[in-house]
């Protein structure tokens, strides 16, 4: 038995099972009863080589097109600084465990500590964590969040605008957590404010969730949102797009109490579709309801400043049922990602990332319009960098033949609705060459 | 660990005026974010450090160092299987052919990801024997989460709304009972025998028509394997509950035993521990949830299918218990499971378990005369000490986690499972030389060794690792949790 990956040679083997007083490696097995043991190879491959292996995904990689993004919908192309792959790449970060040994974990610690700070800074609130999956989970765990710190309310409302994959998320926890749903009524692409006053007026419900922007890319206005929901003791939560927390009005200055989202904006690759990491900040006065592990600043034996794992006492591994959540993990190091980006990009960097997208868009916004195939599903509404279309083209027919030119033609999101995003990574000449397709066709 | 510390935060290291990125020059600056109307944007500024990229290149690089990973040594943490993680899997998942695919993209051009993951579905099933796979949870709780959903909807399917307790044995790991909870399920907790075992007595005292399923891991949390299966799989079938693997230990039994054969309807596995992708420092994770015939359509959307012509689609089901993801789950995370499986294929996985078994025997019985073994039989992929045999110097299980990391290595899992006061849960990984396990037992008896004759230096250890025992207490009741609170204590 030799492999690469067990070191055991054949006098080490059995000198070990002398020690254990046994003959075979079968015999470690021999409570297992006969009936469930399981005797045959499993039905896989057979081993590769490194050579092979290579091969073998070059293979299924040429399978799949990298295409010039135009799509968003939850998911965004930005730039992703070399740096973060580097340092992602090193293996005291990346081969660690959820740090329970402080003493030997700081540099875990201490990034999460700096993503806590980064996350508050961007979101305008007061506490954080890293622990949420991604941001449809972390809407989820807010909602709970909501239900929890209400006490005796059981009723969440949803914006009909939040992004559907989201919404199914939220639809699927609060059914086993026996929330009720209640949706406020969409109009011209916004959440209605008047339906959503008469509704936070009956006193029932404990928290309400909106998008910002939402799932068109519009940027709603929620002024006023806050004390209607504070005035009924529910909270407020917004799902908020990270990368746009650069430019827009923040949940914080909207007087939200609990911000969620998807972080993959902030320098973490489409990965078609994971592992990203949401982000859960809230107010200090409701960081005992929050879920996921919380890092906190403190002191060694020896005055050190260092960080630890803290209020504890809110989780699994104590409180098991009563927890405030399953959570027990922290997506560390996709947080880490996220908390180099920040650190390069700093506050001016995410403005003109901002800056660069809102133009991007525009401009597509306005030449796809002025090719008279598409017209803005809701003009005059403000956006940033994800506007949505309609068009009388047959849109698979467009999306495959921009696949064709390698472009990633957006998101359908209706027969004949389409929704764009323009990050700061497509140039003029890209977004000219997408519009040249549009114009033949 | 060498006594380095590094204790700056970025936020001390930057200077007005300093930028650590460039971005290219906005070629359409006639549109202009300036025409956003003012009351949507930000006022407030963002208190983000300004620091060009070396500082922050060692900045990271120095923080690192104050970190320990597989690695760096040997990490012997009870039930969390920190093997090595294969660089080759590491390379195979940057490949940008993949990190570039926009999850929504259309399915013809997604073949090759879809490939791997519908193989990936596949191949579990075979190890697990289990007959589908969703790959949608994030990580072993939401996996946990997902199968019970499972459960519930197949009960509710049916008609069965009173199935609402879930059976969970006091060994269990707390993510068990917390899963239940936030499933709106309630937990009955059942006894451990003094072998460790499953109360089988107690167990059928719980049985009746309120179970909707009993959560077990097996191996347990003591690293022995419930040999009772075939008889508790049928009481809890017999009763019309579900039983549901909590596949945190599956790692022992690779080669050996499938959590299908056990009789198993509903599991998860987590795929950075079985299935060797990095911990990343707690996360990202995957948690694929698997099961058995009659159950697959009730699996969380999306699903991931082949179609007869051999091409892979995306498809969603009416009776889905919903969605847990916003996209189909952590992809990254499955391509180096993907890669692992087929790097050590058929030939090597069945050893998995047995080379695991062999370590944590191996380690168990060379330190079981200074250690007290509560419970000594045959373990499985790990095992659990009470503390030092001899304790009377008073020199505790805390005490020796922490001299440990003087020595350069990880600690164990200490304090769990809650069945001892004392727990020291040892699980040395497949890929540990007979060299390394022997230096730790050299080490292990070394440190007992210092109980005896030098308690007082062990009580205050670690002596040289980067920090000494931060202060818990302190964190908790005055929790500072951001730069800017540190800022604001600082000036008090």
């Amino acid at each position: 038995m030799k492999y690469k990956y067990f070191p055991h040679t054949d006098r080490e083997l059995n000198a070990m099972l002398e020690v254990c007083g046994k003959r075979s490696l079968d015999e470690l097995f021999d409570e297992i009863p006969d009936s469930i043991q399981f005797k045959r190879d499993y039905d896989l491959p057979s081993e590769m080589s490194e050579v092979e292996l290579r091969r073998y995904f070059a293979e299924l990689g040429a399978k799949n097109k990298s295409l010039i993004c135009f799509a968003g919908a939850g998911c965004y192309d930005h730039y992703s600084p070399a740096v973060i792959s580097h340092i992602i790449s090193r293996s005291e970060f990346l081969t660690s465990y959820t740090p329970y040994q402080a003493e030997i974990s700081q540099g875990t610690l201490q990034y999460i500590f700096e993503f806590q700070s980064m996350m508050t800074e961007l979101t305008g609130m007061e506490v954080g964590n890293a622990s949420m999956y991604d941001g449809a989970t972390a809407t989820a765990e807010a909602m709970m969040m909501a239900v929890s710190a209400s006490k005796k309310k059981n009723k969440v409302l949803i914006a009909s605008t939040l992004n559907p994959s989201v919404k199914t998320v939220l639809e699927t926890y609060a059914k086993y957590q026996s929330i009720e749903l209640d949706y406020i009524v969409e109009s011209d692409g916004v959440s209605d404010k008047i339906d959503f006053e008469e509704k936070i007026s009956k006193g029932d419900v404990a928290g309400v969730v909106v998008a910002s922007p939402n799932y068109y890319g519009i940027i709603e206005d929620y002024d006023g949102w806050a004390d209607a929901c504070h005035a009924q003791k529910a909270l407020f939560v917004m799902n908020c797009q990270a990368s746009t927390l650069g430019a827009l009005k923040s949940p914080g200055e909207w007087g939200a109490d609990i911000a969620v989202g998807d972080g993959q904006s902030l320098g973490i690759p489409m990965n078609f579709g994971g592992p990203y990491v949401g982000f859960l900040c809230t107010k200090k006065s409701l960081i005992r309801k929050m879920p996921g592990r919380v890092v906190g600043a403190t002191k060694d034996l020896d005055g050190k400043r260092s960080f630890v794992l803290t209020l504890q006492a809110r989780e699994q591994h104590i409180r098991r049922e009563k927890a405030t959540s399953n959570i027990c993990s922290n997506q560390s190091l996709m947080a880490l990602y996220i908390t180099i980006y920040l650190a390069l990009m700093g506050a001016k960097g995410l403005k003109e990332v901002n800056e660069l997208s809102y133009s991007g868009a525009h401009y597509l916004a306005d030449e796809l319009c002025k090719t008279g195939k598409f017209e803005m599903l809701y003009p005059n509404k403000p956006f940033l960098n994800e506007f949505a279309v309609k068009t009388m083209l047959d849109v698979d027919v467009l999306q495959s033949k921009c696949v064709e030119a390698g472009i990633l033609a957006g998101v359908k999101i209706a027969n004949d609705k389409l929704l764009f995003c323009v990050t700061e990574q497509r140039s003029k000449a890209e977004i000219d060459k997408f519009v040249d397709i549009v114009k033949q066709f | 660990m060498n006594n380095t510390f590094y204790g700056k935060l970025i936020f001390e290291l930057g200077e007005t005026g300093r930028v650590g990125y460039s971005l290219p020059k906005n070629e359409l600056s006639d549109y202009n974010i300036a025409s956003l109307p003012q009351r949507l944007k930000r006022k407030e500024k963002m208190g983000l450090p300004e620091v060009d990229e070396l500082t922050v290149v060692r900045h990271y690089t120095n923080m690192s160092n104050n970190n320990f990973g597989v690695d760096t040594g040997f990490y012997p943490l009870g039930s969390c299987t920190m093997k090595y993680n294969p660089k080759i899997n590491e390379e195979i998942s940057n490949m940008s052919s993949f990190t570039s695919l926009h999850p929504l993209q259309s399915v013809d051009t997604v073949q090759g990801a879809l490939e791997v993951y519908y193989n990936l579905q596949r191949s579990l099933s075979e190890i697990s024997g289990l007959n589908e796979f969703t790959l949608n949870p994030f990580a072993g709780a939401h996996g946990e989460l997902t199968g019970l959903m499972v459960i519930r909807s197949y009960h509710n399917s049916r008609g069965d709304y009173k199935r609402v307790n879930v059976i969970v044995p006091d060994s269990a790991h707390g993510t068990n009972p917390a899963s239940a909870a936030v499933c709106g399920l309630k937990v009955v907790q059942i006894k451990s025998l003094a072998d460790g075992t499953v109360d089988v007595e107690d167990l059928k005292a719980h049985l009746d028509d309120t179970v909707a399923a009993i959560m077990l891991t097996n191996p347990n949390t003591l690293g022995i394997f419930e040999h009772n299966i075939p008889e508790i799989a049928k009481l809890v079938h017999d009763c019309g509950g579900l039983l549901y693997y909590d596949g945190a230990n599956l790692n022992a039994l690779l080669g050996k035993c499938r959590p299908g054969d056990m009789g198993f309807d509903v599991m998860h596995i987590n795929l950075h521990k079985t299935f060797s992708t990095p911990h990343g420092g707690g996360g990202p994770g995957s948690g694929p949830v698997g099961v058995r015939a009659g159950l697959e359509k009730f699996l969380p959307n999306p699903h991931v299918k082949k179609a007869e012509d051999g091409t892979f689609y995306i498809d969603t089901d009416a009776e889905a218990l919903g969605s847990v993801s916003g996209f189909i789950g952590n992809f990254g995370v499955m391509i180096k499971a993907y890669s692992y499986i087929l790097t050590l294929g058929k030939e090597n996985l069945k050893y998995v378990g047995p080379f695991a078994t062999l370590n944590a025997n191996y380690i168990k019985d060379s330190l079981k005369d200074v250690y007290e073994l509560p419970i000594d039989v045959v373990c499985k992929h790990e095992f659990v000490f009470d503390g030092l045999k001899d304790k009377s110097q008073g020199v505790t299980t805390m005490n020796v986690a922490k001299r440990l990391l003087d020595y350069g290595f990880h600690a164990p899992t200490i304090y769990f499972p809650l069945l001892f006061h004392e727990s020291l849960m040892i699980e040395p990984a497949e890929n540990e030389s007979k060299t390394t396990l022997d230096e730790f037992i050299a080490v292990m008896r070394k440190i007992a060794k210092e109980a005896a004759e030098d308690p007082e230096m062990l009580k205050a250890a670690p002596h040289n690792t980067p920090v000494r025992r931060p202060d818990d207490t302190l964190a908790a009741t005055h929790p500072i949790v951001t730069y800017r609170e540190l800022l604001a204590d600082s000036a008090e």
